[in-house]
């Protein structure tokens, strides 16, 4: 029994749904009916594709053209495994989201784009982590960014679309450099098939094969808001509304870091810019905690911690080790969850205190004491208390770091810990202030909406059961990183028959007549 | 060996859309941003097709020999990337025209750290006032407040720089940018 009809559906359905729930515009019940339903097959498509591909990977080529040169849909343990978190989160916001409709009146005029656009976004994600094609990943990127334009500018007031201006001048630029990667990829290799590039780069001219590097490096980082290309993240992200943030929050920087996993393992085994890597990585992290450990508002705060966590993952890709690869994996699954639900735990201190200042918060503790253990446990998480699954994920890049045990690693090592010591400080000092401090007024108490509190918890708790399942999801992660560092899985799986551009090419060299690309016409 | 050599007219042209929506894409005005994002767009897309190759004939199986045929897939690349292209320029400009609506004027803003920062360095005051460190409130709220004193270093800010601190947070949607 094959399984190949599963590896589309992340793709297809909420891109069908989308369109559905465009054209049921006019009837705001059912909306919200299509896009849970998409959603829930989605995670259940998830789900059983993370089982399926754990023996190896599944292939489809989209259309019936033969790989190299016709669209692949590639699922391996990698994308199963960022598919089957992200899903999981996606359904959890937009439940939420429902929630938050229900209870809030005035923000519910322009709300009938919400639903297809967020459809696109989850469509483009899973585009972007099912692809075994550069220029798909393009197209992916392109699909997730529309569509958080317009959720970013949701309503259009004057804040949302001053932030959003910078987010999307600095989204398109990012998507050029992408293409101009792209581009140079197409000139120097003649495939932008990421199992066919495998195959061919490590034939072309070096110093061609790190400009590509650099180039994909660059529009990628910029995506993940890794250090020197971060500045955009903070000022942008925090004026959306709160399920919006912490979806963006949990997934877009994650699909950029998920395109960097893939490209330096699949395209550049080596590692020629690993030092390069830890230095931004080190960089990441330790700017970002200092402006989280300076800023007033909550969510500006949550922002800037986003950005020094990523740090950590570009630290265990840039290790070019198993461990590290497998570490950096686990901390992604880790991350995306924890993350998210901050936001989202967020959205609900707003919505009981009336503000995010943490000068101006106060007292929720007696207000909301269920919120107080909502945001001190992803909290504690995100900081890396043991046992819970930060800890775990630092704990595992640690040790991938002493491993390899060079002046540098040590360095990443140690600036790991401190800026898990200023993760603690930033939010225990947001904690203080947001639920000890004497409040500036009193406040009405308020009941916190089940329909809001349900989701949350419930991602709480899948942060949560990442640390109880921490033994099989690491062994998960590590046959993961095994797959990656071996890369034959997964170029095998694309290409059962090696490069069949190879044939076309000792055909040419008898032939002197011009076939430019990967061999013309399929 | 593939004739991988492309035509210098295109080169130029690529050259030159580059330079002008870069210098663009540097301006302060939305409008100018953007049609520097066409134009660099159209730089990129033009960079992919000379990335195919040399032009041939038309890549249909019976009209053109195998071995003359354009390589369809940048074309087909370009296309794709063309219509993005369109669409999220269709999205800015939807933006400039609502950030007219709103400001009267459709310039990027700045960044409301980098204005708050500007402005506290202008009055000389700290960036945060702690009300940890504040004064009086009560009794007991005294007792607590002593108890977490020990990390903060003490200073104690005026009622005034706390009053300007959270006047400059609250958001700026109008009558900001008349610059």
């Amino acid at each position: 029994m094959t399984f190949d009809w599963l590896v589309p559906l992340p793709v297809v359905v909420p891109l069908s749904a989308a369109g559905l729930a465009l054209a049921l515009y006019r009837r705001p019940r059912l909306q919200p009916i299509v896009s849970v339903g998409a959603l829930t097959i989605v995670l259940a498509a998830a789900v059983a594709l993370l089982v399926v591909v754990d023996d190896k990977p599944l292939v489809v080529e989209i259309g019936g053209w033969r790989a190299p040169i016709g669209i692949d849909l590639v699922a391996d343990r990698l994308s199963a495994l960022m598919l089957t978190i992200s899903s999981a989160v996606t359904l959890c916001v937009l439940l939420y989201s429902l929630a938050q409709e229900r209870y809030d009146d005035e923000e519910s005029a322009p709300i009938s784009i919400f639903h297809p656009t967020y459809l696109v976004l989850t469509a483009g994600v899973a585009n972007a982590f099912l692809s075994g094609d550069l220029f798909n990943i393009y197209v992916g990127f392109e699909m997730l960014l529309a569509a958080s334009f317009v959720l970013i500018t949701l309503g259009g007031t004057g804040e949302r679309i001053r932030a959003g201006t910078i987010y999307v001048v600095v989204a398109l630029l990012s998507s050029v450099l992408f293409l101009v990667a792209l581009a140079v990829t197409y000139a120097a290799a003649g495939t932008v098939n990421l199992a066919q590039l495998a195959l061919r780069l490590p034939e072309i001219d070096p110093g061609v094969r790190l400009l590509i590097q650099v180039l994909l490096l660059l529009a990628f980082a910029i995506k993940a808001a890794v250090f020197p290309l971060s500045a955009w993240l903070p000022d942008s992200y925090p004026t959306a509304p709160a399920p919006v943030t912490a979806v963006f929050a949990g997934l877009l920087t994650k699909v950029g870091v998920y395109a960097i996993i893939r490209t330096q393992t699949l395209l550049f085994p080596g590692g020629a810019l690993d030092d390069v890597l830890m230095w931004l990585a080190l960089a990441t992290m330790v700017v970002g905690i200092l402006g989280a450990v300076a800023q007033d508002d909550i969510k500006r705060l949550l922002s800037f911690t986003l950005v020094s966590h990523i740090g950590y993952m570009i630290f265990g890709i840039a290790l070019s080790t198993d461990a590290g690869w497998s570490a950096s994996i686990y901390y992604v699954a880790h991350h995306i969850t924890v993350q998210t639900a901050l936001f989202l735990v967020v959205g609900l201190v707003e919505r009981v205190g009336g503000t995010t200042s943490l000068t101006r918060l106060g007292g929720l503790a007696k207000i909301a004491p269920l919120l107080a253990i909502l945001f001190f446990v992803p909290a504690m998480n995100l900081a890396g208390i043991p046992p819970l699954s930060g800890f775990l994920g630092k704990m595992g890049l640690l040790q991938a770091g002493v491993q390899v045990g060079t002046p540098l690693a040590y360095t990443l090592v140690v600036g790991s810990v401190v800026t898990s010591l200023l993760t603690l400080y930033a939010l225990v000092k947001a904690w203080n202030k947001a639920f000890w401090q004497p409040p500036e007024q009193d406040r009405p108490a308020t009941t916190l909406p089940f329909g809001m509190v349900g989701p949350t918890a419930t991602l709480i708790a899948v942060g949560l059961a990442l640390t109880f399942a921490a033994g099989p999801l690491y062994g998960y992660t590590e046959r993961a990183a095994e797959s990656l560092a071996e890369r034959t899985p997964y170029i095998d799986a694309v290409l059962p028959a090696g490069d069949p551009g190879d044939l076309v090419a000792e055909q040419d060299e008898h032939d002197e007549v011009a076939a430019p690309g990967s061999g013309g016409a399929p | 060996m593939i004739d991988m050599s492309p035509s210098l007219v295109l080169v130029v042209t690529i050259a030159a859309l580059f330079a002008a929506g870069v210098y663009l894409l540097l301006e302060r005005s939305l409008t100018r941003v953007l049609v520097g994002v066409v134009l660099v767009g159209n730089g990129a897309n033009l960079l992919f097709l000379v990335a195919g190759g040399a032009a041939g004939g038309p890549p249909i199986t019976g009209v053109t020999p195998d071995r003359r045929m354009s390589d369809p897939l940048p074309q087909a690349m370009v296309l794709t990337a063309i219509v993005i292209t369109l669409g999220l320029s269709a999205f800015l400009l939807a933006m400039a025209y609502r950030s007219w609506q709103l400001h009267r004027h459709d310039e990027v803003q700045d960044d409301v750290e980098d204005r708050r920062i500007a402005q506290l360095a202008a009055a000389d005051e700290r960036a945060m006032a702690d009300t940890d460190t504040e004064g009086p409130a009560g009794t007991l709220d005294e007792d607590a407040q002593e108890a977490r004193d020990e990390t903060d270093d003490g200073a104690v800010p005026t009622p005034e720089a706390s009053l300007s601190t959270r006047e400059d947070e609250e958001p700026v949607d109008e009558g900001r940018g008349a610059r």
